[in-house]
């Protein structure tokens, strides 16, 4: 006896091919809408801003009119941000990738660590702004500094690049750790000469990605006291400063509709550099491509 | 019952050798291994000599890639591992406190059973050793690299692409890349843990050309499965079986006449 009915089979195709069909197109509709609802943002957004860029805007400092409104003191602000959070991030976060991954003995205390830290990463950026609030801006006395506002948006990424980095770190293959070790290599040398270099595209991946979310965060600086109206450049870590994500907060929060049209160019030049980060981790992953 | 004949004659060195007896270049007394709970290896007495070719044979777990990895310590590397007794490489106790894995492997190299060449160029994997050692220069590295790939017999395929990714080339060619690292350190012994598992008929039968020749210069252990091989290639043999050494002897002696039924056994294919 035969327990596939083959003339069974073929008379109910159909309805098999028809949930096919369907599944197909529910998925499709999905996508649709999530990029229906994109584009329309990036449609309203352009139009609206890019009446308002132009080199003045870009190289003005916030002005109550909307016409003199530039973005200067929030561009430049944010890269003085990044100059602080992407060192002291992606060193903390490495460090303690390569602690975790190659020196901390499997354990219950090192697994409790490790599933913690990425709990870590769920955690609202507001809380990491209180912090950053209690620790840096009050007990270390830094203010409403680039510093501390670096300090605070490093805590915010930290979780995610610990986790980036062990994933690629991780990923090199053990028989090459034996091959250097059986060299008589220490552990250092090959964590140095063999696993950092097969890991860095993965590493800088995810610390792209992870600065790219710092650039973009508002709330931390919110809660830390940063300012938004500032007719200066921060001179050293220790100034106050503004950033982009602030300066386009409070545009948008103004009741004048000429200050929209402001906000939306303040976004475009947002997006234009969070694109650009994240290019460079793409180009970074391509170029790099796994060998073993 | 079929014997395998062993196709080289050790006869050549008989004579040489009972005029000045080889040296022992590892001594293993007594020696015992756990993972964890596990008996992996039981009192092990083992007397290897240099300038041979020494084949480790037995069936699947038997331990004979945790016996080659402890002559280097690389077992260790098992954090629940375990062990008592003792194994003098050249008259010194491997285990002692105060002896540097380091130093003990880069007088032992290692080649693996699946080719693990780093994802550097052909040149900067046989630099590899001579530079975690020290050595910057880069002429004398240029020279390490070019004996090593001669000595590895594959310098003639690669000696105009030593810039390429050593993924570029064939699982044999690699296989022969990474004996050439380990020649690179000018080790003593090579460890080979089923060096030609992944490897096709032909890269197998260079490999085992190349044992033959580099057991002039060097000391050679070697994990087989294939017991064809063991007969060609080696001077003695040890069979392992369940953590215990059966039987050890000259390689023609356990291949045509063993003394233990269980070796038999195993070398007629009756088991393993
Ligand atoms: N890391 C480990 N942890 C626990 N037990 C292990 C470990 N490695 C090996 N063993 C056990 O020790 C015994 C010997 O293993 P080993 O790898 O030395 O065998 P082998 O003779 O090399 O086998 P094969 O021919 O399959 O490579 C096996 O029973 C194996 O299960
Ligand atoms: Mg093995």
């Amino acid at each position: 006896m035969r327990y596939v009915d083959h003339d069974l089979v073929v008379k109910r195709m159909g309805g098999r091919k028809i949930v096919n069909y369907l599944f197909k197109g529910l998925f499709m509709l999905a996508t649709t809408i999530a990029l229906l609802a994109l584009a329309i943002l990036l449609y309203r957004i352009v139009t609206q801003g890019a009446g308002n860029l132009s080199w003045e805007f870009l190289n003005n400092f916030a002005s109550r009119f909307p016409e003199k409104a530039g973005i200067k003191a929030a561009l430049i602000g944010s890269l003085w941000l990044m100059a602080v959070v992407a060192p002291t991030s992606i060193i903390l976060g490495v460090g303690s990738a390569i602690y975790l991954e190659e020196y901390a003995k499997k354990n219950r205390m090192t697994a409790f660590i490790r599933t913690n830290i990425s709990n870590l990463a769920g955690v609202p950026s507001v809380v990491f702004g209180l912090l950053g609030l209690t620790i840096f801006v009050r007990a270390l006395s830094l203010g409403n500094s680039v510093l501390a506002a670096g300090f605070t948006m490093s805590l915010l990424i930290l979780p995610v690049i610990i986790v980036a980095a062990q994933e690629a770190i991780r990923a090199v293959p053990n028989e090459l750790r034996d091959a250097s070790l059986g060299m008589g290599a220490t552990k250092w040398q090959t964590i140095v000469r063999i696993i950092l270099p097969a890991a860095i595209p993965g590493i800088l991946t995810g610390s792209i990605l992870a600065l790219s979310r710092a650039i973009g965060e508002t709330a931390p600086l919110i809660v830390i006291g940063v300012p938004v109206i500032i007719q200066f450049l921060p001179s050293g870590v220790m100034d106050t400063f503004t950033a982009l994500p602030m300066q386009i907060y409070d545009w948008s929060s103004r009741p004048q509709q000429e200050f929209q049209a402001v906000a939306a160019a303040g976004i475009i030049v947002l997006m234009a550099v969070l694109l650009t980060m994240n290019s460079i981790a793409a180009l970074i992953r391509n170029k790099f491509q796994k060998r073993y | 019952m079929t014997t395998i004949s062993p196709v080289k004659t050790v006869k050549e060195s008989k004579p040489k050798e009972q005029n000045s007896p080889k040296k022992s270049v590892y001594l293993t007394k007594q020696l015992n291994l756990w993972y964890g709970d596990k008996h992996a290896l039981k009192n092990i007495d083992l007397d290897i000599k240099e300038h041979e070719v020494t084949a480790i044979i037995g069936p699947s777990g038997c331990g004979k890639s945790t016996y080659i990895k402890t002559l280097n310590r690389m077992v260790e590397l098992v954090p629940s591992v375990k062990t008592s007794g003792e194994i003098l490489y050249r008259e010194r106790n491997i285990f002692d406190a105060n002896y540097g894995v380091e130093e003990l492997r880069t007088k032992v190299g290692m080649v693996f059973q699946k080719p693990n060449p780093f994802p550097k160029s052909i040149y900067d994997n046989v630099a590899y050793g001579p530079r975690i050692h020290g050595i910057k220069n880069k002429k004398i590295l240029d020279e390490i690299v070019e004996k090593s790939l001669r000595g590895a017999a594959i310098w003639d395929e690669v000696k105009d692409r030593l810039n390429e990714n050593a993924y570029s080339i064939s699982g044999g060619q690699q296989q022969r890349i990474c004996i050439a690292r380990a020649l690179a350190i000018e080790p003593d012994v090579i460890l080979m843990d089923e060096p030609t598992s992944a490897l096709d008929p032909i890269s197998t039968l260079k490999i085992e050309e190349l044992v033959q020749e580099l057991k002039k210069d060097y000391s050679i252990i070697i994990v087989t499965h294939n017991m064809q091989q063991a007969a060609r290639i080696s001077d003695k043999t040890a069979f392992f079986l369940n953590g215990e050494v059966i039987e050890y002897d000259d390689t023609d002696v356990i291949f045509s006449n063993p003394s233990d039924k269980r070796t038999e056994d195993y070398i007629s294919g009756r088991f393993g």
